[in-house]
């Protein structure tokens, strides 16, 4: 389940994202936050970013490789460095602030 | 995977009546104090300080699960990387990587990193079971170890969720139906920093590490064991090189089998002394004295006659490194390198004050079990007072003879009076413990000071009361007589010029009953002649009486005839009647 959305030639410095969202089943905490993410990415992203989400029920063994323990956990893999957000990410501020798109205030 | 193991052990580990199910930990002396192990399927909470040992502990129970109970488990550490582990583990035995490779251990190192986490919302830790429960499946665990939980409450903020999810674990855990432990920091004012205890009710273990008079001691102590009976008291543990040591302090119930066999103390006169026969197998023997009155010499007799036997004995010498021992008590005649060589002993040499007084215990309760002796020496006990208290050197030394009588090992305790006290008082006040006390002491009398031996008590037999003076020479120890005349006790050159000044009175009274006797014989022999000369003179007395009572007889008889030849004549019947 992966969805990949190409983004323009703008922002090279960043120009691309690789977002990983972990969720265990189709709860309505997993649900929430991947409509809250694409969200997100629409609005601040567009074009440049790319989102894989990854069930734990069927592929645990993942959970292990990036040091999943809360459900659900957005991990930035690029730009570097690695981030973590936890939640359903109902917080947008927080959201963004944790993937360093805006400076916490 | 091991499952029949599994199965083999746990009608030893259910004992107990009414049975909760256990779970064997392997550990050596936690399973007597837990009287079978951790409660099956449930989860324990260990807890204590940093660097008491928790860790550990959680980890050699899944270890020896694996190994030796067939049990496989899960280790899930939230402090430090499999490498860490891996390197942590090497130190006390244990492969991990090979276990791991071996699919009996499985490792999850979980890092949850403050810093790196940003919270937007809801979430739950449905992460860490989806990781757990991949962990068990892999191996098949039967045990987990969660170690350090209490991490997760620094890794993120919602403490009210944090806490659901942990009653949801450990919930979760009981339905998995794994043996598990839970480590716990030690917190202010309650057992856990985050109290945890109030999650796991099952059963919960405290870990100390106290330092007193830069001592340091570790404790174990079992605060809770839900259904089932446990011991209560702080036992001391120790950590080697072979892992985690608790010292089942023996619950002081006085049932210890009594042997009738008797063993030599390797002094025969001692034997002697002692009914005849030596001290009792499985007894408890102290040794006093001042110092120089010759107790390592005891001891090193016994231990010689010891192995001398076949047995193993361990000497464990507080004051004298093993080769000054060996080297001293060849001057005696006792050549205990060559005993060192057959391996039936051991000495082990140690200060005191090295260790804290229950880590020595728990290292003697461990030297104990590995070497399986028959007889064990301690040389001296006083030194223990040193460790630490009077009152918890009495204590421990109360637990060690109880130990080694359980099994029936006979002991052999040295202790050193100090000067100026009391003859039979011990600094440690353990003389009721003892079986046979033998008492050592000097005499010192017109500028010599010499060695008395006496046995104070012992029990149940029949021993002598007397004070043996005791000479060290060159083939070992002897008991001589003690000099007891009007003139006191006497011992060393004063006894001997005694007994010369007896050898001579002695001559004196024989020269004098011999003359006597010449006398008598003289007397006698005066008398017998005179008997003699009477006798011959009765003879010749006899003989005329004799002769006058023949020539009375023959004059009677001329009568007689004459009477008789008269009556014929004038015709009487008189000699018809008489011849009728």
């Amino acid at each position: 389940m992966s969805t990949r959305k190409n983004g323009s030639p703008q922002n090279a410095d960043s120009d691309k994202w690789e977002l990983r969202l972990y969720t265990a089943g189709q709860t309505p905490k997993s649900l929430a936050a991947i409509k809250n993410l694409k969200k997100v990415c629409e609005e601040h992203l567009a074009g440049r970013y790319e989102i894989e989400v990854i069930d734990l029920l069927k592929n645990p063994r993942l959970a292990k490789d990036d040091q999943i323990v809360a459900i659900p956990t957005l991990v930035r893999k690029l730009p570097d460095p690695v981030r973590k957000i936890i939640g359903d990410l109902s917080d947008t501020e927080r959201t963004l602030v944790g993937l360093q798109l805006r400076q916490q205030s | 995977m091991g499952k029949p193991e599994a199965v083999l052990s746990r009608p030893k580990a259910q004992t107990q009546r009414g049975s909760l199910p256990k779970a064997l930990t392997g550990i050596s002396g936690l399973d007597e104090i837990t009287l079978g192990g951790l409660p099956r399927g449930r989860p324990t909470l260990v807890c204590g300080a940093a660097g008491c040992g928790k860790t550990l502990l959680a980890m050699e129970f899944l270890l020896r699960g694996a190994e030796q109970f067939g049990e496989h488990g899960v280790f899930m550490a939230f402090e430090e990387t499999e490498q860490d582990l891996v390197q942590n583990v090497r130190s006390l035995g244990f492969d991990l990587d090979k276990m791991v490779a071996d699919e009996k251990i499985a490792v999850d190192y979980v890092r949850v990193e403050r810093t790196e986490i940003e919270e937007t919302g809801e979430y739950d830790l449905e992460g860490l079971f989806v990781r757990l429960g991949l962990a068990i499946d892999a191996v098949g665990a039967k045990r987990v170890v969660l170690d350090t939980l209490e991490t997760l409450f620094g890794g993120f903020t919602n403490q009210a969720l944090l806490r659901s999810e942990l009653r949801r674990l450990f919930r979760w855990l009981k339905d998995k139906g794994v043996t598990a432990i839970i480590t716990g920091e030690r917190g202010e004012g309650q057992l856990t920093r985050q109290g945890l205890e109030e999650y796991v009710s099952d059963c919960v273990i405290l870990l100390d590490h106290r330092v007193r008079e830069q001592v340091s001691t570790r404790r174990l102590r079992i605060v809770k064991y839900r259904g089932s009976t446990h011991g209560t008291n702080e036992y001391p543990f120790l950590i080697d090189e072979n892992g985690i040591h608790v010292l089942p302090l023996t619950s002081l119930q006085l049932n210890h089998a009594a042997s009738s066999e008797r063993i030599s103390s390797g002094i025969p006169r001692l034997d002697q002394m002692l009914g005849g026969e030596g001290y009792y197998r499985g007894s408890s023997i102290l040794v006093s004295g001042t110092a120089g009155t010759g107790k390592t010499s005891i001891s090193a007799h016994f231990a010689n006659a010891t192995c001398a036997r076949g047995e193993r004995c361990l000497y464990l010498a507080f004051e004298e490194s093993p080769q000054q021992l060996v080297r001293n008590m060849k001057t005696i005649g006792i050549d205990l390198g060559a005993w060192l060589k057959k391996g039936l002993l051991r000495l082990e040499a140690s200060r005191p004050t090295l260790l804290g007084i229950e880590a020595h215990l728990a290292l003697i309760h461990k030297m104990v079990n590995e070497f399986e002796p028959r007889v064990v020496i301690i040389d001296p006990i006083s030194n223990f007072a040193a460790a630490g208290s009077a009152a918890d050197a009495e204590a421990m030394l109360l637990r060690l003879v109880d130990l080694l009588k359980a099994r029936q090992i006979t002991a052999m305790l040295v202790h050193l009076t100090a000067g100026g006290n009391a003859w039979e008082k011990t600094d440690v006040g353990i003389s009721s413990l003892i079986d046979t006390w033998i008492l050592l002491r000097d005499i010192e009398l017109a500028g010599e000071r010499n060695r008395g031996i006496y046995v104070l008590k012992s029990r149940g037999m029949k021993h002598s009361n007397q004070i043996r003076e005791f000479l060290i020479t060159s083939e070992g120890i002897r008991l001589e007589d003690v000099y007891v005349g009007p003139e006191g006790v006497l011992t060393g050159s004063m006894r001997a010029a005694q007994e010369d000044r007896e050898k001579a009175a002695t001559l004196v009274r024989g020269q004098e009953i011999e003359r006597k006797q010449r006398d008598l014989a003289r007397k006698r022999a005066a008398l017998e002649a005179q008997i003699a000369a009477l006798r011959v003179e009765f003879e010749a007395v006899e003989d005329e009486s004799k002769i006058v009572a023949e020539q009375d007889r023959a004059r009677e008889q001329q009568i007689t005839d004459d009477r008789s030849s008269a009556a014929i004549r004038r015709g009487a019947d008189v000699a018809k009647r008489n011849r009728k």
